[in-house]
């Protein structure tokens, strides 16, 4: 990485050509925005090696590496040989009987999608972030996810210096399965806490 | 939206595209807008899948692809933007432009927050 610039934003060559030709496609009616993040969300469980999802599963299966990750998680995702600056300054919340953790975010150029997955459309919607901190039942509710009353909703924002990895609560009737099996239960919203992880038989559908 | 069925199309006409059982898979989100600006442009009649498909192998072929899937989709994007210059969609010096302003931007955007292009995308010219 040529700029290690810590006071501005980063683009990759990449992203900033991508950038430029969907300005231009906008602009002359080629292409709506909009309309392609929609289409583009259809990806996106296809977008990225999705690496939290392993992360998440081997906390699962190794409470050893659950500690680590909770200590530190930007060396206990390190350890899977993952590069990049997108793993810096993770920090991984666990969600548990008592406590869900949600991560609101501003999609600034270091989302961490290596880890958490393409960040979804409703991320750009300001009355989101709103919302999510005023009222994170009625916004959990509105993605089907009903939690006990007794469960507090504590909301994460990220900054530029710190990023959320929701460590989901491993479903039921999952014991004794393989680290690869259970990566298939970790979603990415259940990685930001907009949802739970799979339950075995939703992962069978 | 007929994406999904352009997106078949595509892999059908395309066998070098990167793909699981599903569909596509992209190594990096750029890529899937990569993709998803040809399948508008295909929709919109700017070119065919043979054009494409000849822009796409010229490119793989002056290109450094290797079996890295960024370096396939570097491929897609170089193809994309000469196919868009021939077809006079996309001025290469207007696209030189835009890239200085995003790289612009980048650089004036405070850490943390999110990359805008300020007062460059005129309201009502984008449509579906």
């Amino acid at each position: 990485m040529a700029d290690h610039d810590h006071d501005h934003s980063h683009l990759s060559d990449m992203e900033i050509r991508v950038r430029a030709l969907e300005t231009l496609l906008t602009e002359k009616g080629y292409v709506d925005p909009a309309a392609l993040d929609v289409f583009i969300d259809t990806y996106e469980t296809k977008i990225g090696p999705r690496n939290g999802a392993r992360v998440v599963a081997r906390a699962w299966a190794d409470a050893d590496y659950r500690k680590w990750l909770l200590d530190d998680a930007a060396a206990a995702i390190a350890t899977f040989g993952f590069t990049g600056r997108q793993s810096e300054h993770m920090v991984a919340v666990e969600n548990t009987p008592d406590t869900h953790n949600m991560v609101v975010c501003t999609l600034c150029s270091c989302y961490p999608w290596a880890v958490l997955g393409l960040p979804p459309v409703w991320y750009k919607a300001p009355p989101y972030r709103a919302r999510a901190v005023a009222d994170p039942r009625g916004v959990l509710a509105d993605f089907g996810v009903s939690l006990p009353e007794t469960t507090a909703i504590r909301v994460w924002d990220s900054t530029a210096e710190v990023r959320y990895l929701v460590v989901p609560m491993r479903p039921a009737g999952t014991e004794g399965w393989s680290e690869e099996q259970l990566a298939e239960l970790v979603t990415r919203n259940a990685m930001i806490g907009t949802g739970l992880a799979l339950s075995p038989a939703e992962a069978a559908k | 939206m007929r994406r999904p069925e352009s997106a078949r199309i595509a892999l059908a006409h395309i066998r070098s595209i990167p793909r699981d059982d599903d569909g596509p898979v992209f190594p990096a989100p750029w890529a899937a807008r990569a993709f998803a600006f040809t399948l508008a442009l295909y929709e919109r009649d700017v070119f065919t899948w043979p054009q494409w498909a000849e822009a796409l192998g010229t490119a793989i072929k002056n290109g450094q692809h290797d079996s890295d899937p960024e370096s396939y989709w570097l491929c897609w994007l170089n193809a994309l933007e000469t196919l868009l210059a021939v077809k006079a969609v996309a001025d290469p010096s207007e696209l030189a432009t835009l890239r200085s302003a995003w790289r612009q931007a980048a650089a004036e955007t405070p850490h943390g927050e999110p990359i805008e292009l300020q007062n460059r995308v005129r309201d009502g010219t984008a449509q579906p």
